[in-house]
């Protein structure tokens, strides 16, 4: 295009847009569209160009856009044409008031850096992107945790970024072919405790999941990260289930009182308290039981996908607790609450086993690493102590989100026995 | 009294503009609702016999209408039209590497057009024709494709199979909307460079607002008012002018009717009282 006046034209200086041997119909309008974009409504642009078809296509879009065009070709394209440098002027168009219009009361959609984060986005940005130039117009889909302080954390965008560098592959991340070989009972322990995280995977991969969808995308790191830990919980899922089922083709036992724990956490919908439960608490409770099953594997496949798990799941208890901290910050109600939702689940679970048996028993004899009745008390006491270590985690991160001592240590102990 | 419109159905997409234009026009104190049609010809004859106050009209649907008011002692008048109904052109369109210099050398060969009853890409080309002397039919082999027909060419599909028939080498030439030709150029249906334009005709206007004079003047002129004064910095206008392909809603006119009055006469489409004596026309 050449943008560069014309003192040919009638009225003076006349902007020109060369299209040189372009058609129109293969991208010419781009440049005039460009070259207009320039112009103020009712000014002219002189377009040059070779294609026997300009004058025509250029009509025929100029209606549709508004724009007034008069042609100086003759009947037979020749007329009595102004010149550019170009060559022989082909049309003049005066400019419409296309674009301006319906760019009139946009606005931007924040900015694009965290910095640029409003408190209470606009329902109508829906999923633009943030710091976007946004028509309005458009339906608004009904994201409904559309506050800052109802989702974010300032931890948000390292913690993505970390998930996104930290992502494993499944196939190459664990020694599945590594040589071992484990008596009868011990293998029967590892299956059942691997059925018994894939259950507790599959709500975990499900809470952030559900979440993710009702939070307003100007908050993308936040639904990134959620993105993610579904993501990781996925990975979970599977490599669990591939160990459970490396040397046996059948899965363990799942029992009710386990599911019926799980169920309790799929139906909070508010989201403090969803992350509460599942992050702080469950997650927090597994990073206990993920080492655990790191330190006393039987096996190496068994402790590279607890530990490869471990490291996921400590990011998603860093995000729990980091929105958490900041949350309470904004809201000095929100301990209340907490403590309402610890109180309410327990109810809710009052009447149910709470955890699996064969569970507790699994990880006993995997612990005990043989039916030796000393190595069997071994494990009993390893498994005690895993759930003090769990209890003591729960107590820390409580007062990190300021509860008193007391008042913690009262509310680890009304969480779930089945640990998610 | 509720001013009742009709327009024709031709796409699915029309129940949401005049859906959000009776939306638009009630909140602002008028009356209004529309009737559907599933072709021109009956919206014609129901907008002279009083049966609706006005008819959003395909340009040859307002020819009949005029035709058969005058035979009525009826009147019309054209309210409105888009932006965008005003300067249309149709081109005879031939394939790139054809020897063809002028219309004249279409003589002997075929000609693609539209659906028998579309002035872009059937009537108003064929006129064009005629008028350098080749007889459709005649001096040219006709070849129609009939999609849609009681559309008017609203139905797009009828210039897009003559596009095709042109490139197969069914056709020595297509007759086409200019927008059309833009539009099967970017969307590739014609291949960059595959065909050149032989002839265009002098523009022309295409649909517009009719409104029965015999309906109360205090709806229509306030129907008119309104539309003429949507806004399209207003997002909710924005969306209805976006569906319904135009920027502002102008003055109606009629001047850009004459070549197609012409067409009508040359091939007795209508009779002089508005009368259909087009053959194979069956709406």
């Amino acid at each position: 295009m050449s943008g560069g006046p014309d003192r040919d034209g009638p009225h003076g200086l006349r902007t020109v847009c060369d299209l040189a041997d372009l058609p129109f119909d293969q991208g010419g309008h781009l440049l005039v569209r460009r070259a207009l974009t320039g112009l103020g409504p009712g000014r002219e642009l002189a377009v040059t160009g070779r294609d026997p078809a300009l004058t025509v296509h250029l009509a025929a879009w100029c209606r549709g856009q508004g724009h007034q065009v008069r042609p100086v070709d003759g009947p037979d394209g020749c007329g009595a044409p102004g010149r550019a440098p170009g060559g022989p002027v082909r049309a003049v168009v005066r400019r419409g008031p296309d674009g301006l219009d319906r760019w009139a009361r946009a606005a931007r959609a924040g900015g694009p850096s965290p910095d640029g984060i409003v408190a209470s986005p606009d329902p109508g940005w829906g999923l633009a992107a943030r710091g976007a130039l946004v028509e309005e117009g458009a339906p608004a889909p009904g994201f409904d945790l559309a506050e800052r302080d109802l989702v974010w954390a300032d931890l948000a965008p390292r913690l993505y970024a970390h998930a996104a560098a930290a992502q494993w592959d499944p196939a190459t991340a664990v020694p599945w072919d590594a040589p071992f070989d484990l008596p009868p009972a011990i293998e029967e322990a590892v299956v059942q405790v691997m059925t018994y995280l894939v259950e507790n995977e599959q709500a975990a991969l499900v809470v952030p999941a559900r979440l993710l969808t009702r939070v307003h995308p100007h908050f993308r790191e936040v639904v990134q990260l959620l993105a993610v830990q579904a993501a990781d919980e996925a990975r979970h899922v599977e490599v669990f289930t591939r160990r459970a089922l490396l040397r046996r083709p059948a899965m363990g036992t799942s029992s009710a009182g386990g599911r019926a724990s799980l169920a309790s956490l799929l139906t909070e919908p508010d989201f403090a308290l969803a992350s509460f439960l599942l992050s702080v608490l469950g997650e927090g409770s597994f990073l206990n039981l993920l080492a655990f099953l790191d330190h006393h594997a039987p096996d190496p496949v068994t402790r590279a996908v607890a530990r490869l798990a471990h490291q996921d799941e400590a990011r998603h208890v860093a995000f729990g607790v980091a929105h958490l901290e900041h949350r309470a910050s904004a809201d000095p109600g929100l301990r209340g609450r907490l403590r309402g939702a610890v109180e309410r689940r327990h109810d809710v679970l009052r009447d149910t086993a709470g955890l699996n048996q064969d569970v507790l028993d699994a990880l006993v004899v995997l612990a005990a690493g043989s039916w030796e009745p000393a190595a069997v008390g071994r494990g009993h006491r390893r498994v005690q102590r895993l759930l003090a270590d769990m209890d003591q985690g729960r107590q820390r991160r409580l007062v990190r989100l300021g509860f008193p001592a007391d008042e913690a240590a009262e509310l680890s102990a009304l969480h779930t026995r089945n640990f998610m | 009294m509720t001013l009742l419109m009709g327009a024709v159905a031709y796409d699915p997409k029309v129940v949401t503009v005049w859906t959000g234009f009776r939306s638009w026009l009630t909140r602002r104190g008028l009356p209004f609702d529309f009737v559907l049609y599933s072709h021109y010809e009956r919206q014609a004859q129901d907008l002279v016999e009083g049966r609706v106050h006005a008819a959003w009209n395909s340009p040859l649907a307002w020819i009949r209408c005029r035709r058969l008011a005058a035979d009525r002692s009826a009147h019309l008048r054209p309210l409105v039209m888009r932006d965008t109904d005003r300067g249309l052109r149709s081109v005879v369109a031939v394939r790139a590497d054809a020897p063809y210099v002028n219309l004249h050398d279409l003589k002997g060969g075929t000609v693609a057009v539209g659906a028998v009853d579309s002035p872009q890409a059937t009537l108003l080309p064929l006129s064009l024709l005629r008028a350098e002397g080749l007889v459709p039919g005649e001096d040219v082999r006709v070849r129609r494709h009939d999609v849609g027909v009681g559309l008017h060419g609203d139905h797009v599909g009828g210039e897009r199979d003559a596009a095709r028939a042109l490139l197969a080498g069914e056709a020595a030439a297509a007759c086409l909307l200019d927008a059309s030709h833009l539009l099967f150029g970017r969307e590739g249906t014609l291949p960059a460079g595959s065909t050149r334009i032989l002839a265009a005709t002098a523009p022309y206007d295409h649909c517009v607002m009719a409104v029965n004079d015999a309906a109360p003047a205090s709806l229509t002129d306030r129907f008119g008012d309104l539309l003429l004064g949507m806004d399209p910095a207003d997002p909710e206008v924005r969306g209805l002018f976006d569906l319904e392909g135009l920027n502002a809603w102008l003055p109606g006119r009629t001047k850009g009717f004459t070549a197609l009055e012409a067409a009508v006469e040359e091939t007795g489409f209508y009779d002089a009282a508005g009368r259909v004596t087009a053959e194979d026309y069956r709406p």
